[in-house]
């Protein structure tokens, strides 16, 4: 062995200890626990958006709607059974810090064992098929559908939201044109809640993903699904659009249960990204009340 | 409605017409669950039969059978005349359970199939959100009843599941057919055999009184 072989050696050694380790058990546990809570618990910010809604509502179905709602979370809580049977398909973004080293087996793997185990050791529905035309159940609600972000740091971040297929198929994506302008951004959200209907489970949270590309502005919607309900976007002109959207939206008159009331909405969410002078994606994912995510930073 | 209305099912047929839109009851008695593979299943199972397809796929006699012939030729493993369906695929039960969360799944999925299991007896369903003309016209027609369960609130709902019992099939997981005792179920009639949709009537109702 020669000293130049020796130096490089141990400039190695020194780079690999600066980076901090995590083991893909401790990953797997935590994404199993994360499944079960998320499908018993809703988040404190809907819940409360819920309790608060039930209080306001003046459509004589409605409020009874909410009222039964407000019991279902109390039960699901006390007794520990999920929150809706349609515990979703499991969908995570996970922000993975570039000075992290992960250990054991490969993330993705880790993240679906972790699927794995929650959905069987939680009693939770196994929704998934493994062929869209064949459609055998995998009977474990694997794969998840999983985003990744690298992002600065040493940390690892995962959301999960798993998501009913009951508003997931009232979701839209728009491709508009740049004079379209605010106007037809409103019409079309507007258009899909419409449509929506009851079929969503309203009181819905409205995800909006407005620019980027096709597929960007989808991922946008879904994200903005994971932000509390009462949360704002950080750009002004953006807050204003999501407040005079979600009043729109609770003018439909379509209410809980699609039954008639002034909750159609708890929130309506818009995600932004740049985008291309020709175009102005508009992408519209449905969520029902029963809008859970839980991010854990390991 | 200020009392409560309870209602036993399966009901005589005469019972339907009583039923209106909007009116907010609670079923006790016998229902079966059955979603979209379940559903596929049964509809396939009935255009084979009457297509005078033969176990070995060569074509035969085209005939028509009813719900209970249906049933007695071993076609469909239940006698659908004057049941009730409630669109459901529960979460798995816990040690001590009857059933997991058990609320209702988006109706309009079971569309395709719904017309022909209404003309061969079926004569309610239960579910939630919109469903087709072609489904409307063939409840008027069959005078049968759509109901709705509120979606979502499958945990405060498998408290009125007092007995669950797969009876068909077992393959399809979450999907299979089910036997279950329901105590106070409530439900909305959305449909009714007049073809009264609550869906339209309660929103502009809400609206106009604004
Ligand atoms: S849309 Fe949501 S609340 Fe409705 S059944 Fe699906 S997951 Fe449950």
């Amino acid at each position: 062995m020669n000293i130049m072989d020796d130096l490089s050696y141990l400039r190695k050694e020194t780079l690999v200890r600066k980076m901090r380790e995590i083991h893909t058990d401790i990953i797997v546990e935590t994404v199993r626990d994360m499944c079960i809570s998320a499908n018993l618990n809703l988040a404190l910010d809907m819940e409360q958006a819920i309790r608060r809604a039930a209080e306001t509502e003046d459509g004589k179905l409605g409020k009874q709607i909410l009222g039964q709602l407000i019991e279902n979370m109390d039960i699901a809580k006390e007794d520990g059974i999920p929150i809706c049977q349609d515990t979703g398909m499991a969908v995570f973004f996970v922000n993975v810090g570039q000075d992290l080293h992960i250990t054991g087996m490969s993330l993705t793997d880790a993240i679906n064992e972790g699927v794995r185990r929650g959905y069987t050791e939680g009693y939770l529905r196994k929704s998934v098929v493994a062929d869209p035309l064949i459609r055998e159940n995998t009977k474990d609600n694997t794969p998840a559908i999983i985003h990744y972000d690298i992002v600065p740091g040493d940390k690892l971040t995962i959301t999960i939201a798993p998501k009913g297929f009951g508003s997931e198929n009232m979701s839209r994506v728009f491709m508009l044109k740049p004079s379209d302008g605010e106007e037809g951004v409103k019409a079309a959200v507007l258009q899909a809640v419409k449509d929506a209907g009851p079929n969503a489970c309203p009181p819905m949270v409205v995800g909006v993903g407005l620019g980027g590309d096709f597929e960007l502005a989808a991922k946008l919607a879904k994200k903005a699904l994971t932000r509390a309900t009462d949360s704002h976007s950080d750009k002004e002109h953006i807050a204003r659009i999501e407040r005079e959207l979600l009043e729109m939206v609770n003018s439909t008159g379509i209410g809980p249960g699609g039954l008639g009331g002034r909750t159609t909405a708890l929130a309506v969410n818009i995600e932004t990204y740049a985008t291309h002078i020709a175009g102005m994606p508009l992408a519209v994912n449905m969520c029902c009340h029963v809008n859970r995510h839980v991010t854990r930073e390991i | 409605m200020d009392s409560k209305t309870v209602i036993n099912v399966p009901f005589e047929r005469a019972q339907v017409e009583k039923l209106k839109s909007g009116d907010y009851v609670y079923l006790t008695g016998t229902l079966y669950s059955a979603r979209d593979a379940a559903h596929k299943r049964l509809y396939d199972s009935i255009v084979n039969a009457e297509s005078g397809m033969t176990m070995g796929g060569e074509a035969g006699n085209k005939t028509t059978f009813s719900g209970k012939e249906l049933y007695e030729e071993g076609i469909l493993p239940l006698d659908i005349t004057d049941n009730i369906f409630y669109y459901l695929g529960p979460t798995p039960a816990k040690e001590g359970q009857v059933i997991g969360s058990a609320g209702p799944t988006t109706s309009s999925r079971m569309d395709k199939y719904t017309p022909l299991l209404l003309s061969k007896g079926l004569v309610g369903m239960i579910g939630k959100g919109k469903r087709s003309q072609a489904v409307i016209d063939a409840i008027v027609e069959h005078k049968a009843v759509y109901f709705a369960a509120v979606g979502g609130a499958g945990a405060l709902l498998s408290k009125c599941i007092k007995k669950s019992e797969v009876i068909a099939y077992d393959d399809l997981g979450t999907e299979a057919i089910r036997k279950m005792e329901v105590e106070d179920f409530p439900v909305i009639v959305v449909i009714d055999s007049e073809g009264n949709n609550l869906y339209e009537t309660a929103v502009e109702d809400y609206n106009s009184s604004k």
